[in-house]
């Protein structure tokens, strides 16, 4: 579905990316994870053609998506980065609705079908009671559900969520998860994510890349990927891991930071 | 149920200005009664004098209000979407100074070319506009500090060109003097004709950026997300709203605080979709010059008081008191 193919991103002459590829199959839910300033955001930008890789291609079902319009592209992928502001007394409805305009031309107004898709989007996201109200009348998670339900009347393929839950307390970011992970069994809707909670990653990911310093450190199912060395190696942190009862996903308890007063690193030699 | 309020509000806005616009036709040192008046618009005349009165010197003057009201009104609507700023005005951030130097030059350097005015304007302001981008863009978008700051800047160096031009052209000075001061006194149907095909244009190129302006204020990366080419968009609005200050500048000279202060009395009325807060704004812009230019021209009459002068004296409070309510 899509391939990232060994692209590097440089901000202002710093390489910030180097050298990395990985492939998202269609209906699959990818998530990256990584330490702050890894380059995990700069990734889903690159993808969602915010930014352009100074090497390499990223490719949308075989075109590079250099080649694609901006339309075109709208109508694939749309991302959602961990806080939007919609001016203040937008409507939850008429914020959804400008999901649309990607399959408008720029004098089409709203049809009937498009009415029936974003109220289908409201629905999706339990939002349907909100579309009335004020964007910013909502709470953290009704309002990230809002920006959901934009994106899916954007009737993408693929959903690029940047930190969708940063902002939002537990239970709200189990909400946005769950939803997410609806989203994806229903309408096969391809998800990549940059999580920072390891256990939501290994929890609702069906593969996890993680990435430091610019660099893919390894790419594999959540079984694969969460080890003690991996989490040492990239988070300096110890931790046990051990396999969640019901559907085996590996979940980790963080002990202790592997660096000593001072900012030594114990094992230097990893 | 939003929608249907604010259409109410818009439609009554635009009665109003039709409403002022022909009370505004009666005043002055001959009052023409509004009956007179209607009978003069609609039907065959009344009377010699009062068809004089009316459609050579009343009616121009009132219509030149409103469109360059309209004009300056839309233009800072405009640029407060694209800025991301609500200070963004055509006056503050040196649109307009920039406009009325390249007018001012015709004026006392080259006057022969006099019809070139209108398109110099746009130049100016243009230039002008650049300046402040290439100034106050900073990694992250626009700072509001950092556009007043370049608006200060570009206002000041155009502030010291226009001295230099009236000390070396001090002789032409007079011709200029009235319009330097936003004066709507005198213009006559050469100025409206002037001003007219370039704001129909504008305000027909305005409707179709309703959409395009709703969606910038959505945030850059949102907006490119919903396949828009946001820098594009960005310079072709604040191109249509050069060219909107720029007509009103070359037509009646520099009035300030409109484009500042009507915005935001429409987005107090209507709220910030753009497709009620844009024509909102153009009758409100109407609204506000027509009586800004009719106090001025009859509270001290025989006097007058250019209606740029008026728009500071009220715009300077209201100016400050938004700073007090923190609207920025």
């Amino acid at each position: 579905m899509l391939t990232v193919d060994s692209i590097s991103i440089q901000y202002e002459k710093k390489t910030v990316i180097q050298d990395f590829s990985f492939s998202v199959q269609e209906g699959e839910i990818v998530s990256i994870i990584g330490p702050n300033g890894s380059g995990k955001s700069t990734i889903l930008k690159a993808i969602s053609r915010q930014l352009a890789p100074s090497k390499g291609d990223i490719k949308l079902q075989g075109v590079n998506i250099s080649k694609l319009g901006r339309k075109e592209t709208a109508r694939q992928m749309c991302m959602l980065s961990q806080r939007n502001t919609a001016p203040e007394d937008m409507t939850v409805y008429d914020l959804v609705s400008y999901g649309r305009y990607p399959h408008k031309r720029w004098f089409e107004k709203l049809a009937e079908k498009d009415e029936k898709i974003i109220e289908w989007a409201l629905e999706k996201t339990n939002m349907t009671q909100f579309k009335e109200k004020r964007i910013a009348m909502l709470s953290g998670g009704e309002s990230q559900r809002a920006w959901i339900a934009m994106a899916l009347s954007q009737q993408p393929k693929i959903l690029l969520l940047d930190e969708p839950t940063t902002y939002l307390d537990i239970s709200h970011q189990h909400e946005v998860l769950e939803l997410v992970q609806e989203l994806n069994r229903e309408m096969n809707m391809t998800v990549i994510m940059v999580l920072h909670d390891l256990n939501q990653a290994s929890y609702y990911s069906n593969r996890i890349v993680v990435v430091q310093n610019g660099k893919k450190q390894s790419c594999g199912t959540p079984e694969q990927v969460m080890t003690t060395d991996m989490v040492k190696n990239v988070y300096r942190m110890n931790c046990e891991i051990n396999c969640n009862c019901n559907d085996k996903k590996p979940r980790i308890h963080l002990l202790n930071s592997t660096k000593v007063r001072g900012g030594i690193s114990v094992d230097k030699a990893n | 149920m939003m929608h249907s309020r604010n259409r109410v509000v818009v439609t009554v806005t635009f009665a109003l200005v039709v409403v002022m616009a022909i009370i505004a036709i009666g005043l002055g040192s001959v009052r023409v009664p509004i009956p007179d008046i209607l009978q003069a618009l609609f039907h065959a005349s009344s009377s010699h004098v009062n068809d004089t009165i009316i459609f050579d010197i009343r009616l121009p003057r009132v219509l030149l209000a409103l469109i360059i009201g309209a004009n300056i009104a839309i233009s800072g609507a405009i640029l407060q979407a694209v800025m991301g700023n609500p200070l963004a005005d055509p006056g503050l951030t040196g649109v307009t100074s920039g406009a009325a130097v390249a007018v001012l030059t015709i004026m006392l350097v080259m006057p022969e070319y006099t019809s070139f005015i209108p398109i110099a304007a746009f130049i100016g302001g243009i230039i002008a506009a650049s300046i402040v981008y290439s100034l106050a863009w900073k990694k992250r978008g626009l700072s509001p500090i950092s556009i007043i700051l370049a608006g200060v800047a570009v206002n000041a160096l155009c502030g010291g060109v226009v001295g230099y031009l009236s000390i070396m052209y001090s002789d032409r000075l007079p011709s200029a003097v009235q319009w330097m001061n936003g004066s709507l006194a005198a213009k006559g149907n050469h100025v409206l004709w002037m001003v007219l095909p370039y704001s129909i244009v504008g305000w027909i190129a305005s409707i179709f950026a309703i959409r395009k302006t709703n969606i910038i204020k959505l945030g850059d990366q949102v907006a490119s997300n919903l396949g828009e080419n946001v820098n594009m968009i960005r310079i072709l609005l604040s191109i249509l709203a050069v060219f909107l200050a720029a007509t009103s500048v070359a037509a009646i000279g520099m009035i300030g605080f409109v484009g500042l202060i009507v915005p935001h009395m429409a987005r107090f009325l209507v709220g910030s979709n753009y497709k009620y807060l844009l024509p909102m704004s153009m009758a409100l812009g109407a609204l506000v010059l027509l009586i800004a230019d009719t106090g001025g021209r009859t509270i001290v009459a025989p006097l007058e008081i250019p209606a740029g002068i008026v728009m500071a004296v009220i715009g300077g409070p209201y100016f400050l008191y938004l700073m007090r309510r923190s609207v920025f």
